[in-house]
C-alpha cells in the first residue's frame, strides 16, 4: 500500500487522501495497481486499511511513531519517509530496492508536486 | 537579488541564521528549499543538501496542507502571513509549530522568493493543556521525601551546564528527568537530542554521534552531520552510556575536554558547544573496577550526579502513581472507572515493582482496560502479581531490608545499584558455607536451579 496525494507518495500518513494498493509477486505485478479514496482522511482510518487489504508492506512520507508503531506490531513492514512519485517509488518497491528515507528524483518542481 | 544569491555572495548569512532560535528555510518562487538553518535541520531530521531543490512540503510535512494557499495571501497582501499547526518529522515526531510565511523580493520589486520560519511550540501547547486540566503525560510525579530530593537537586542542577550522570533501576525515569533538565535550562529552545549507546553497534555508533565525510567507509554515499552537531548548543542525551565501547569512550572524554573532534573520516576538527547528560541502569563505577568502563571519562561524566530512587523505595508514591495513571487511562478510553478496590490497593502496593514506575504504569493500563465496572478489583489486575516469583521472595527479602534501613541512606545511588551484586554474592556465598560447597544443595537453599546458580557464579568469576 502506498499512500497517495496526486502522482506523489503523500508527504504525511495521516493526512493522505488517497491510497494505491498493488500485489506483485517475483518482482512482477500480479494485476493493475488500485487506488482507493479515503474517506475521511485520518492514520486511523488508513491503519485500518492496510489491515482490511491485508497488505504486507506499507509505503508512506511522514508518519507518527504510534502509528508506525502500530502497523508493525500488526506484522506489517513500514519502509517511511519515502519522498517521490509514486510510480518510480512502486518500481523501486518491487525491485526490493526501496528504502526508508529514500528521495526520487522529480521532487523538485511545484507544478509536478501539487 | 535571489534566496541562492544571497547565500552565494555572503556566507556569513547562514551563520547568521543557525543563530536564531527558530527553524527557518528559503523557498523559491517555486515553493522548494533553497536553504535550511540548523535548527530547522534538526527539527525535520533532513540536512540542507539533502533538502535544496526539493518542494517543502515533502520536507517540512505539515498539516497546512498546501502552502500555495498561505503563499498566495503573502503575494496579494504583502505580508507576512502567520498560522499554527504541526510538522511530522523524519524522527516519526510530530511537533506543534507556529508558522510565518514572507515574501522575498529582488531589486525591481518582484518576488523572489519566500521566507518560512518555524517556531516549536510544544512547551506553550502542554502549558495550556496544563491549563486546561489535562493530564501531562510527561510530567514527574512523586510526593516522597526521595523524590522530593531529587526535585531539589533538579533545579540546582537546570541551573549549571556541567554534564550530568543520572543513575537508577530501569523504568525509573531517566530519560525524563534528562528531558526535564534540559526543559528547565538556559539551553530549553535548542535541540535536545537523545542517543541510545546500545542500541548500535560501535562502527555505527561513531558515525550516528560524530557524523561522517563521504566516502568515510564503504557506503557512505552523503555526508551526514551527526548527533552532536545536531545538538549543536543544546543537550545531547547519551542513554545506556555503560554499554559504550572504550575506542568511543576516548573520543567522548576528548570531546567532553575539548568540545570539538573529527567526524568519521574526515581531517577538518569540528567544534561544538553541547552539554552532556548520560544515564545507565548498571553501576559505572563497578565497571570502572572492572576494566570496561574509562575511569577518567566517568570522573568527567560524573560531574553532577542525580539517582533516581527505585519505586519500593519511594514512600507512598505508588498509590500516588496508581491513581495518577488510573485516571489518565480510564479517561483516554472514557470508561468512567473511579479507583481501585481495597483488596486491589492491598495487592499492589505490596508488590515490589521490579520494573518501577513503567511497570506499574503498564498494570494501570491493564487494569483501565480490562476493568468492566467503577472500580478495578483484583479480577482485573495482571495475574503474575498473584504469582510470587522465587526471584522476586529472594528480592523482597534481600534488597528491601538494607535500602529501608536508617543505617544505609537510600540517595546513595551506586551503593544501592552495587548493592544488589554484592547481596546477591553475598548470598551465594553464604549458601555455599552452610552447604559445605555443595552447589546442588546451596542452589536448593537458594530457591534457584542448579543452572541459574552455576550461571550466576560465573557472572561473579566465582566458578
Amino acid at each position: 500500500m502506498i499512500t497517495t496525494r496526486g502522482d506523489f507518495v503523500s508527504p504525511r500518513f495521516d493526512l493522505s487522501p488517497e491510497v494505491l494498493i498493488a500485489t506483485y509477486y517475483d518482482q512482477e505485478l500480479l494485476e493493475e495497481p488500485r487506488s482507493i479514496i479515503v474517506s475521511d482522511v485520518s492514520a486511523e482510518i488508513i491503519c485500518d486499511l492496510a489491515l482490511k487489504e491485508n497488505v504486507a508492506t506499507v509505503i508512506c512520507g511522514g508518519i507518527e511513531e504510534q502509528h508506525y508503531q502500530f502497523l508493525t506490531w500488526k506484522k506489517i513492514t513500514v519502509i517511511d519517509a519515502v519522498i517521490g512519485p509514486y510510480v518510480d517509488v512502486l518500481q523501486a518497491a518491487i525491485n526490493n530496492t526501496l528504502k526508508s528515507g529514500a528521495i526520487f528524483p522529480g521532487v523538485t518542481s511545484q507544478e509536478t508536486a501539487l | 537579488m535571489k534566496p541562492e544569491s544571497i547565500f552565494h555572495v555572503s556566507p556569513v548569512f547562514s551563520e547568521l541564521l543557525n543563530a536564531i532560535p527558530h527553524g527557518i528555510a528559503f523557498l523559491d518562487t517555486n515553493l522548494c528549499i533553497v536553504v535550511m538553518n540548523r535548527l530547522l535541520e534538526v527539527m525535520t531530521g533532513y540536512v540542507t543538501d539533502e533538502a535544496r531543490g526539493i518542494y517543502s512540503e515533502f520536507i517540512l510535512r505539515s498539516n497546512l496542507g498546501s502552502k500555495n494557499r498561505m503563499c498566495r495571501e503573502v503575494l496579494e497582501s504583502g505580508e507576512a502571513v502567520s498560522d499554527d499547526g504541526n510538522i511530522i518529522n523524519r524522527q516519526r515526531k510530530k511537533i506543534p509549530i507556529h508558522f510565518t510565511l514572507s515574501c522575498l523580493h529582488d531589486e525591481e520589486g518582484q518576488p523572489a522568493g519566500f521566507i518560512i520560519i518555524l517556531e516549536d511550540i510544544s512547551v506553550l501547547k502542554s502549558a495550556e493543556s496544563k491549563h486546561h486540566g489535562l493530564a501531562d503525560e510527561t510530567e514527574i510525579l512523586g510526593h516522597s521525601p526521595q523524590m522530593a530530593k531529587v526535585f531539589e537537586l533538579m533545579s540546582v542542577l537546570a541551573r549549571t551546564d556541567a554534564s550530568v550522570l543520572i543513575t537508577g533501576e530501569t523504568g525509573t525515569g531517566k530519560d525524563m528527568i534528562a528531558e526535564a533538565l534540559h526543559e528547565s535550562s538556559q539551553r530549553a529552545r535548542q535541540p535536545f537530542i537523545k542517543v541510545n549507546c546500545g542500541a548500535l553497534p560501535e562502527a555505527l555508533l561513531e558515525s550516528e554521534l560524530f557524523g561522517h565525510v563521504k566516502g568515510a567507509f564503504t557506503g557512505a554515499v552523503n555526508e551526514t552531520v551527526g548527533m552532536f552537531r545536531l545538538a549543536h548548543k543544546g543537550t545531547i542525551f547519551l542513554t545506556e552510556i555503560g554499554d559504550l565501547s572504550l575506542p568511543l569512550q576516548v573520543k567522548l572524554l576528548s570531546v567532553l575536554d575539548d568540545q570539538e573532534f573529527f567526524p568519521v573520516g574526515g581531517s577538518r576538527k569540528v567544534k561544538v558547544d553541547v552539554r552532556i547528560i548520560a544515564a545507565t541502569h548498571c553501576s559505572l563505577r563497578q565497571d570502572v573496577q572492572q576494566g570496561r568502563f574509562r575511569e577518567d571519562l566517568f570522573y568527567r561524566l560524573n560531574v553532577l550526579h542525580l539517582h533516581m530512587p527505585p519505586l519500593r523505595e519511594r514512600d507512598g508514591d505508588i498509590r500516588l502513581l496508581l491513581d495518577h495513571f488510573l485516571r489518565q487511562f480510564s479517561d483516554k478510553l472514557g470508561r468512567g472507572i473511579t479507583a481501585y478496590t481495597k483488596k486491589a490497593i492491598d495487592v499492589l502496593t505490596r508488590y515490589h515493582y521490579p520494573g518501577n514506575v513503567r511497570e506499574l504504569r503498564n498494570i494501570a493500563e491493564y487494569s483501565a482496560n480490562i476493568c468492566q465496572g467503577k472500580k478495578v478489583g483484583t479480577k482485573d489486575l495482571p495475574q503474575y502479581l498473584f504469582q510470587p516469583s522465587e526471584t522476586s521472595t529472594k528480592i523482597a527479602a534481600a534488597i528491601i531490608p538494607p535500602i529501608l534501613s536508617p543505617v544505609e541512606p537510600p540517595q546513595s545511588a551506586p551503593k544501592s545499584v552495587g548493592n544488589w551484586t554484592a547481596i546477591e554474592k553475598e548470598m551465594m556465598v553464604d549458601a555455599l558455607r552452610k552447604t559445605g560447597g555443595n552447589r546442588s544443595k546451596a542452589a536448593d537453599l537458594l530457591g534457584w536451579g542448579r543452572t541459574t546458580l552455576w550461571r550466576k557464579l560465573k557472572k561473579h568469576k566465582m566458578a
